[in-house]
């Protein structure tokens, strides 16, 4: 803490100085490489005063040297020699230039380079570093990115400044964050004041300041700092709520897109594939493949893998149907076997031909993070996405059942497949395309799914049974009923999980589920008809 | 409803298991001589290891058997039948925990090691009474039984049939499994109950104990196969074959249909239950892994394999499949699940009646006493 | 038998068959010398097991390429265990029963090695087992080359304590034998540093656990109290990836809540999108990135035997170069691979390690090793922000549970114990094993 809030102060100083006096001359040579050779010390509180003393130096290339060492990639030839920046760092043999005269060195190898070392302090220290230059940002959302991070990081020669910055923004957000980062500094310093200024924010910067002042020995401090917590606790429940639920319908979401591909091939077909999960896998690898045919565009390997997605896992339904499953008409628990023997095979395949090992599948930069709703309500945006992505792709396959004649047709056949046929409906066509399209739905599900867990061999095997569970609790052959049993059941995971732990909490469910069938045997939504009689 | 005294003799008398028997004792014989009387290191020598071996093939023959009863007699088709297995076997391992006594790492008279170093400080109280041999082994019954009984209870009276039983049993047996993986349960967790001595006295490390193991396993399975085919030759096995292939029309006729499902069901689990705790001290560690929907599909699968509905069939597909997975799993191990995937596909798309079913399509032109081979998708 | 393929079938069908077709063995005095190979290449454990399977078959291959051992050549003996653990048992039986091997390298996961531990006993077996475990064991016929919880969990925690200033902490664990004892360890250990019991959180999540949003979010919350918070993490595998991805979704760095993890190396990173975890420790005796000769030529060579120049290594790799170089020395030392000779021979055994020092065997069958503490990086490797000053010698009881405080392990004679009491001044259960002997 102490060398960071000195770093900082320096670097106060330095924008200061640098406002007023742009780029300097080009320092010689030898000043940089002081600069550079004090960081190749062992001693971690060495190397942040030699940060410092390049945040002060106002070398040109001092940005670009902290954050090459933020990144790692800041390193030093073995016996002494130059200091290099790393460009790209994966494999034996890694492009370098070097760090003083840009000069492009070609390829060195990982043997000759000692990196200069970072720690989680020294990482922080950067950070701040870097945030307060963005204090500056032109853009506004950096200025309100640097502001939070300042909370809870303000030292006490550092508010002058930082008042008077306050009074130079233009963004509201970002001046009662600045506010608040120095009425938390007040708030350690003892100032009984300071909690009015804090008390109703929800930031858990704020809440830990405000929990530190509450075991203060000042027991004025104490009293006022407890009860400020207790009005940001009652705030905080609401949160805690519609967070629990999100979390609820995030799970559900995800067991709704594992599970709707099945909904068509189980309850529409009645084919039992086992092999499901491992359609699922085939989408998820897909998105991996996607991303190693376009490196560096994780997005758009992304969006271009669900259409990608949905053909392989589509592709591989239709040779699972036309090679297996066409045999076993009307024999539901034995394509439960074959497809089970499909699934080890599958499984096996991708072992032997890509790796045993997971497979990193990168999440593209508009899905990292989280929305903010309120300061202490976020919601993760990957989650956000897959749930979105789920309802879209319930919507699209209501609007296929609904609304196209291929939808018709699979409906005609499944209500009675003598009396389609007759009215000329090639049904053996028809099986084809559910199957594929029940397949391809798994597809799309493996891509979403690449965003949240492995993507590995074992993939499909851990969304199987859930998935079965979820579509037998909605009710076979209906596609509201797995909507509705996967959200539901998302949630009712979720609400029990804080109090039975995450174990409890599942085998509940599944004790639910059981109980759930003996009172209505054919799930929540139950097909009527003759084709009910399954 | 078994009005025929005779009703556990019949079977005796019938030339399938006439046969089956004859088989099965003559091998029991021919390993125990072959083990004890020829000399290690003779070609025809089998060695104690192989014994064990085929110690756990009979115990997972019985398994089958037990699955077949209720597959292929009654119609339902159990994704559980794991569960009843392994309580079986839990239930033996946790006398054989107790005989450990304060020879276990820690020397506690009472406590398992595990608990010892997870600070159970007393035994819980569903861990008493395993001490005694005649209490473990009545678990070992009544442990799976009971879970059937409740279980087939409440889904047979609600007429929970086909797939939607199918899944639900699927379900028991992993709700078991993650149960089981706490440690808060008391069952050793992850690591299960292993490290095991003796049994009845027998110190389990012995080639004697070993060989007795495997002639129990055979006996047993002797035993749970006639046990099954007396129930399927009496009047209730006609009324559930009567079941399966259609529940309505016996229901209208006037019989409790669901009586029957409970009654099999039950014997089934018990039959599974033994299996369990024959196969615990065989191979030495019982732990939640029995419980997993895999191997309770690939139990499935042995069945399917020898042909169901047949009995024999079952032991024939227990035994080709775990003698496969045998050999692949030493010589070609990464060709082990391409092997065993494409069995499933092959078996099911081209044998539907299995092993048994070429035999017994051979056989039935010369024996009417045969019984038939149960309707394609009768279970559907 | 001519070939290695497993007598076992071949004697199965001909007893049950009376078939009579079996050659009888022959055996030369310039046999090879076996060594068996038992790791999943199969099922869930295949992901971290195959490459141990691998890192084997390289050793025994480059062992060959010098001339053997004794004059003869090394033959290694593969099977798959499939992940399913009566079956470690089984061909644990195979290998040293049909296939007579003279040691054995296996095993990944603590359920499994119990598996095993009775056969190796037994029929009097060498087992070397390379991967970090929880301890509270020491069996006469294995050799421990991984970290026991003084050589990772316990230095790393007084990292976090000492150098970080932590004062909280959540020890989240899957829920199996490793973490709960880890877990045991570590709690009574941070109390008898003075930490309370409200400022631990302890957490268990089953395996392959992949919605950690409420977990999470307990966490965060745990972590605003005004006291530095951290995680010490025994979560398994699988279970890492959604894991890690929450924390970075949520928000939480490693500046605000690092999470230092003992089950998390190079291999597991590769499978993991590393840019949201830089900072995140993990707690090992070997890093890939460590700098020193020996490291750099066992990457080349497990390059090249791979043929993928992202080929990654890992501690327990390491492990098995260690146990392999050990196993292969107290060979030399005996003259001979006879169990009972080279169990004797191999204690003080030192070999090189590979971040620059010595591995010696100690009396408990465990070994000594550096304790290293890496940070992250973007490239799905480790850099090393802490070391401790020597090596430390591996402890098979832990002195922080109350069952095993009292209990050492030294299987030199005259002592031969696993589980000495030092209070009773007896060796526990286990002696009427050793002495059967």
């Amino acid at each position: 803490m102490r060398t960071i809030r000195s770093l900082v102060q320096g670097l106060l100083c330095l924008i200061v100085v640098s406002l007023a006096a742009p780029a300097a001359l080009a320092a010689p040579d030898d000043d940089g490489r002081a600069l550079l050779e004090a960081l190749d010390v062992d001693s971690y509180a060495a190397k942040g005063e030699a940060v410092t003393a390049i945040a002060d130096s106002g070398h040109p290339q001092s940005r670009a040297w902290l954050e090459a060492l933020l990144d790692g990639k800041l390193q030093r030839q073995d016996d002494g020699g130059r200091f290099v920046v790393v460009l790209a760092n994966r494999g034996r043999h890694w492009p370098v230039r070097d760090a003083l005269t840009d000069e492009d060195l070609g390829e060195m190898s990982r043997r000759d380079l000692d990196r200069i070392g970072i720690n989680n302090a020294l990482r922080g220290q950067l950070q701040n570093t870097l945030a307060l230059l963005d204090l500056h940002a032109p853009a506004v959302s950096a200025r309100r990115e640097a502001a939070r991070d300042l909370l809870g990081e303000v030292s006490p020669s550092m508010v002058e400044p930082l008042n008077g910055l306050v009074e130079n923004e233009a963004d509201d957000e970002v001046r009662r964050l600045l506010t608040q980062a120095i009425a938390i500094q007040r708030l350690e310093q003892g100032d009984v004041g300071a909690v009015e200024a804090l008390s109703g924010s929800l930031n858990t910067s704020v809440r830990s300041a405000l929990s530190a002042a509450a075991r203060s020995d000042d027991a004025a401090l104490a009293k006022a700092a407890t009860e400020a917590l207790a009005g940001i606790e009652q705030k905080q429940k609401l949160n805690d709520g519609i967070q629990t639920l999100y979390f609820g319908l995030s799970l559900g979401s995800v067991l709704v897109l594992a599970a709707i591909g099945l909904a068509i091939t189980f309850g529409v077909m009645g084919v039992i594939n086992m092999a499901h999960g491992e359609l699922i896998m085939l989408g998820a690898y897909t998105t991996w493949g996607m991303q190693q045919l376009l490196p560096g565009q994780p997005g758009l390997a992304l969006v271009l893998s669900i259409p990608a997605g949905f053909l392989v896992a589509a592709l591989a339904g239709i040779v699972i149907e036309r090679s297996v499953i066409q045999f076993l008409k009307g024999r539901p628990l034995e394509t439960l076997l074959a497809t089970f023997g499909v699934s080890l095979i599958l499984q096996q395949l991708v072992r032997t031909l890509i790796s045993p090992l997971n497979r990193t599948v990168v999440s593209p930069e508009w899905m990292s993070g989280s929305l903010m709703i309120n300061e202490g309500l976020s919601l993760t945006l990957n989650r956000l996405f897959v749930l979105g992505f789920a309802l879209l792709v319930f919507a699209g396959l209501m609007l296929v059942m609904r609304r196209t004649r291929l939808g018709l047709e699979v409906r005609a056949v499944t209500q009675n497949r003598a009396m389609a046929r007759s009215m000329g409906i090639r049904a053996t066509r028809v099986d084809i395309l559910t199957f594929a399209l029940g397949s391809g739905v798994a597809g799309l599900a493996g891509v979403a799914l690449s965003q949240l867990t492995n993507v590995g061999p074992n993939l499909g095997q851990n969304y199987i049974i859930d998935s079965f569970m979820v579509v037998v609790f909605g009710g076979v052959g209906n596609l509201w009923g797995t909507l509705v049993a996967g959200l539901s059941l998302g949630v009712i995971n979720q609400v029990l999980e804080p109090w039975a732990g995450a174990v409890l909490a599942k085998i509940l469910v599944l004790v639910f589920i059981i109980l759930f069938i003996q009172k209505r045997p054919r799930g929540l939504f139950p097909q009527k008809g003759r084709a009910a009689e399954g | 409803m078994l009005a025929s005294r005779s009703w556990l003799s019949r079977p005796f008398r019938e030339r399938s298991t006439q046969i089956f028997l004859g088989v099965l004792l003559a091998a029991l014989a021919v390993v125990t001589l072959l083990n004890l009387i020829v000399p290690a290191g003779h070609p025809l020598h089998v060695s104690t290891y192989t014994v064990t071996l085929l110690g756990k093939y009979l115990s997972f023959a019985l398994l089958a058997v037990a699955l077949d009863l209720v597959w292929g007699y009654l119609g339902i088709l159990s994704l559980g039948h794991g569960a009843f297995f392994a309580l079986g076997g839990y239930a033996m391992g946790m006398y054989l925990m107790r005989q450990i006594g304060d020879r276990g790492v820690y020397g506690d008279p009472v406590l398992p090691d595990f608990m010892v170093f997870l600070d159970w400080d007393s035994l819980p109280w569903y861990w008493h009474g395993f001490d005694m041999a005649w209490f473990a082994f009545l678990m070992v019954l009544l442990a799976p039984g009971l879970l059937a009984l409740v279980f087939g209870f409440l889904a047979f009276r609600s007429r929970v049939t086909g797939v939607y039983l199918s899944i639900i049993t699927q379900a028991l047996t992993f709700a078991l499994m993650l149960a089981f993986f706490r440690n808060e349960m008391g069952f050793g967790g992850n690591n299960g109950l292993t490290d095991f001595k003796e049994l009845l006295g027998f110190d389990l490390r012995s080639d004697a104990t070993r060989l007795g193991l495997f002639l129990a396993s055979g006996v047993a399975l002797a035993l749970g196969y006639v046990l099954c085919r007396a129930i399927v030759a009496s009047k209730l096995g006609r009324v559930s074959v009567a079941c399966r292939d259609a529940e309505a029309r016996t229901r209208f006729i006037g019989y409790r249909v669901e009586r029957v499902q409970l009654f099999v069901f039950v014997v089934s689990a018990m039959l599974a239950g033994v299996a369990g705790a024959l196969y615990v001290p065989q191979v030495g560690i019982i732990n939640p892994g029995e419980f997993s929907p895999i191997f309770s599909i690939e139990v499935v699968l042995w069945v399917a394999l020898g042909g169901r509905g047949t009995l024999y069939g079952a032991v024939i597909g227990a035994l080709v499949v775990n003698y496969a997975k045998t050999v692949f799993t030493g010589v070609m191990p990464e060709a082990w699940l391409f092997a065993l995937g494409g069995l499933f596909v092959v078996v099911t798309v081209l044998l539907p009646k299995g092993v048994a079913g070429l035999l017994a399509s051979l056989r039935r032109r010369r024996d009417d006493g045969a019984v038939e081979t149960p309707a394609q998708g009768a279970s559907s | 038998m001519s070939s290695h393929s497993p007598a076992v079938p071949k004697r199965l069908f001909a007893a049950s068959l009376l078939s009579l077709a079996v050659s009888a063995p022959a055996l030369a005095q310039e046999d090879p010398i076996k060594v068996g190979i038992l790791h999943s290449l199969t099922g869930t454990m295949a992901i971290s097991e195959s490459t141990l399977k691998d890192t084997m078959l390289m050793l025994i291959e480059q062992q060959n390429e010098q001339g053997g051992l004794l004059g003869r050549e090394l033959e290694p003996v593969v099977v798959d265990p499939a992940s399913d653990w009566p079956l470690f048992a089984e061909k644990a039986r195979q290998l040293l029963a049909q296939d007579e091997v003279d040691v054995i390298f296996g095993n990944w996961t603590s359920v499994s090695r119990k598996s095993v531990l009775p056969v190796v006993e037994e029929l009097d077996g060498l087992l070397f087992y390379p991967v970090q475990y929880e301890g509270e064991e020491s069996s006469e016929n294995v050799f421990y080359t991984g970290a026991a919880p003084n050589q990772q969990a316990i230095p790393a925690v007084n990292y976090l304590m000492n150098e970080v200033g932590v004062e909280r902490w959540v020890l989240a664990g899957t829920d199996y034998v490793y973490p709960r004892t880890t877990n045991k360890i570590l709690e009574a250990y941070l109390k008898d540093h003075g930490v309370a019991d409200d400022d631990i959180m302890v957490n268990y999540t089953p395996f392959g656990h992949s919605d950690w949003q409420n977990i999470v979010s307990e966490i965060k919350d745990f972590g605003s109290q005004g006291k530095k918070t951290a995680v010490v993490s025994t979560i398994n595998g699988d279970a890492n990836v959604p894991f890690y991805r929450e924390l970075g979704n949520q928000g939480i760095d490693a500046a605000d809540i690092p999470v230092v993890a003992f089950s998390v190396g190079e291999q597991e990173l590769s499978g993991i999108d590393t840019a949201p975890l830089v900072g995140h420790l993990a707690a090992w005796n070997y890093f890939m990135s460590v700098d020193t000769d020996a490291n750099y030529d066992f990457i080349d060579d497990w390059i090249d035997y791979t043929g993928d120049e992202m080929a990654v290594t890992n501690d327990p790799m390491e492990a098995h170069y260690i146990g392999f170089n050990m196993w292969a020395e107290a060979v030399r030392k005996a003259g001979t691979t006879d169990v009972d000779a080279v169990k004797d021979a191999i204690i003080g055994v030192s070999v090189p390690n590979l971040t620059g020092g010595y591995a010696t065997m100690m009396p408990n069958h465990h070994i000594t090793k550096p304790v290293l503490i890496g940070e992250i990086q973007d490239n799905g490797q480790f850099s090393v922000v802490w070391e401790t000053p020597s090596t430390v010698a591996g402890d098979a009881w832990s002195d922080y549970l109350p069952g095993s405080r009292d209990l050492i392990s030294d299987w030199r004679a005259p002592m031969r114990c696993g589980n000495y009491n030092v209070v009773e001044g007896r060796c526990g259960g286990g002696a009427e094993v050793a002495s059967a002997e």
